[in-house]
């Protein structure tokens, strides 16, 4: 099985890639807020033509997000 | 902050209009295969055979139809969610095009007969080589996108591409080493052999699946479901859990498909371990899209656009627990081999992959020629009901096929020979073989009122760029 010989290491260090990413998103504060980048998704959309934004809102029953104010 | 620089929205609508037109071919010849199954005097000439066809089906409806879809999808999301214009929109135009050269190239050879025989990766070198090219291209533009992007938190949506781009350029890599003998007939060997090259075969096959069919859409999910319920993602925690470790677990799945064969049995069963493992993250992932709309059902009743992207989580839940079951070595004993698989694999590219991607490209087509909604809503609702009727038949029916097949392939008399001979499971398939090409016709039709949908859309309309906006907390 020596294609085993490749697939693992390869996988291996794939996983190791994997880890360092990691590593460096959650230095990066890029889990520090777990809540806000749902809403900021929603409001990505203030250039939309004018008709497309009759639509309400989200209404934000999480306090957390007050920062987005 | 308003500025006027606008997002490029250029490559995005030429990938989305060929997201429909290859969706047509490809299901076109999914439709005309199906009925070579049930007429076989169909095979009218050796370029038209279903040997020929089956791979350019396979080809087209994947890579270009679900390909376009993803480019699309990931070349907007990446923009909108960085707050800036695409990086290289040279380079970005030199993806579409290349991308269609090479799915021309696919359609021309196949037909003729130029394959290296591996499955979903049948294309020979010149063109495995273009792919590698396009594809690099394709990961400069989006991670050059993300490098410049004007906010510091990177969606998880973009996490979700970021890996489908970078684990297939690597599958592909390594499952298409090989060695070319013929400029003229474009012949080559593949590096690996026998067995081994089984393995190669099926750790690109599974992940293709995994991170082609999977990943990318699941990228796509977590930003147009959220955006059309216009509700935030359920759990944005359990979003970044579900890309971690999906992405963890997922590369290790592929010798299921190697299940009673020449391959070691521990290597099976560690790929049937790890198949088991990755219902935890699907399962996840697929109750997070659903859960989006908690609050919002009543949505449903109104927006066909919901509809689509709410079932098509719906069949990926049914067949990321259907696909694990298939693993576990003794149910495989049953299904493997037979019209189970095509009709698992269905559930998955015509329920989850068709149908999100379908979703996707209602939801951005007014929007990319400054209108607000397609030109009819009553017609998606129209193709939202075909396509899942054709789903549930083309599904159903092979489930019964495949079963039928198995139980008449293990069925023994007492003497231990076999008590059917394998033509009398072919013909006690033929009437779930005529459902199926009605199934698969109903989704074709589907995608053809689409197209004269998206045409009443586009007509008459200018192309539309939207402004870019950097919301004011970006920095915080």
């Amino acid at each position: 099985m020596e294609s085993l010989y490749l697939l693992i290491p390869l996988s291996v260090v794939l996983v190791f890639i994997i880890g360092i990413l990691f590593w460096w998103s959650l230095r990066n504060g890029q889990f520090d807020d777990l809540e806000g980048p749902a809403y900021r998704l929603l409001l990505d959309d203030q250039d939309e033509p004018a008709e497309a934004r009759t639509e309400a809102r989200p209404v934000k029953t999480d306090t957390s997000c007050n920062d987005l104010q | 902050m308003q500025s006027q620089a606008t997002y490029d929205y250029k490559v995005v609508r030429q990938f989305a209009i060929m997201t429909v037109v290859w969706g047509i071919v490809g299901m076109l010849v999914g439709v005309i295969v199906a009925a070579q199954l049930v007429w076989p005097e169909l095979n009218v000439h050796e370029y038209l055979h279903f040997g020929r066809l089956r791979p350019l089906h396979t080809n087209a409806v994947i890579f270009a139809f679900g390909g376009s879809a993803l480019f699309a999808t990931s070349f907007y999301v990446v923009q909108r969610t960085c707050h800036t214009r695409l990086f290289a929109p040279g380079l970005a135009a030199f993806v579409f095009w290349g991308w269609q050269l090479i799915i021309v190239a696919a359609a021309v050879t196949l037909p003729l007969g130029f394959t290296t025989g591996k499955e979903y990766a049948e294309l020979e070198w010149p063109i495995d080589i273009a792919i590698a090219v396009v594809w690099v291209a394709y990961a400069i533009v989006f991670f050059g996108t993300l490098a410049i992007r004007k906010v510091s938190h990177i969606y998880v949506a973009n996490w979700f591409y970021g890996a489908f781009i970078i684990a297939v350029a690597l599958l592909h890599i390594v499952n298409s080493a090989e060695v070319p003998v013929s400029f003229t007939t474009l012949k080559s060997y593949s590096a690996y052999a026998g067995t081994q090259d089984a393995m190669v075969q099926w750790w690109y096959g599974h992940n293709a699946v995994g991170f082609f069919l999977t990943a990318g859409f699941l990228g796509m999910m977590y930003y147009f479901v959220p955006k059309q319920a216009n509700r935030p993602v359920y759990s944005y925690r359990l979003s970044v859990v579900h890309f971690w470790a999906l992405i963890f677990t997922y590369m290790w799945a592929g010798p299921h498909h190697l299940h009673y064969t020449a391959l070691p049995s521990w290597t099976q069963s560690v790929g049937m371990l790890f198949s088991l493992i990755l219902l935890a993250p699907s399962w996840g992932g697929m109750i997070n899209g659903i859960m989006t709309l908690s609050g919002a059902w009543h949505k449903l009743r109104t927006d066909p656009i919901l509809k689509f992207l709410v079932t098509s989580l719906s069949f990926y839940g049914m067949s990321t627990f259907e696909g694990p079951m298939m693993s576990v070595k003794t149910v495989n004993s049953l299904s493997h081999y037979t019209d189970w698989t095509v009709g698992h694999v269905h559930s998955g590219a015509l329920g989850w992959v068709a149908l999100v991607s379908i979703g996707a490209i209602y939801f951005l087509l007014p929007r990319l020629y400054g209108k607000t909604e397609m030109y009819s809503v009553k017609l998606i609702n129209t193709h939202f009901w075909i396509a899942t009727i054709g789903i549930v038949l083309y599904v159903a029916s092979m489930w019964i096929a495949g079963v039928m097949q198995g139980l008449y392939w293990r069925a023994f008399d007492v003497d231990g020979t076999l008590t059917y001979t394998f033509v009398e499971g072919v013909k006690k398939s033929y009437p779930f073989w005529t459902i199926r090409l009605v199934g698969g016709a109903l989704f074709l039709v589907g995608m053809l009122i689409m197209f004269y949908n998206m045409l009443k859309t586009i007509a008459g309309q200018r192309a539309y760029d939207a402004p870019i906006v950097v919301p004011a907390a970006a920095h915080a």
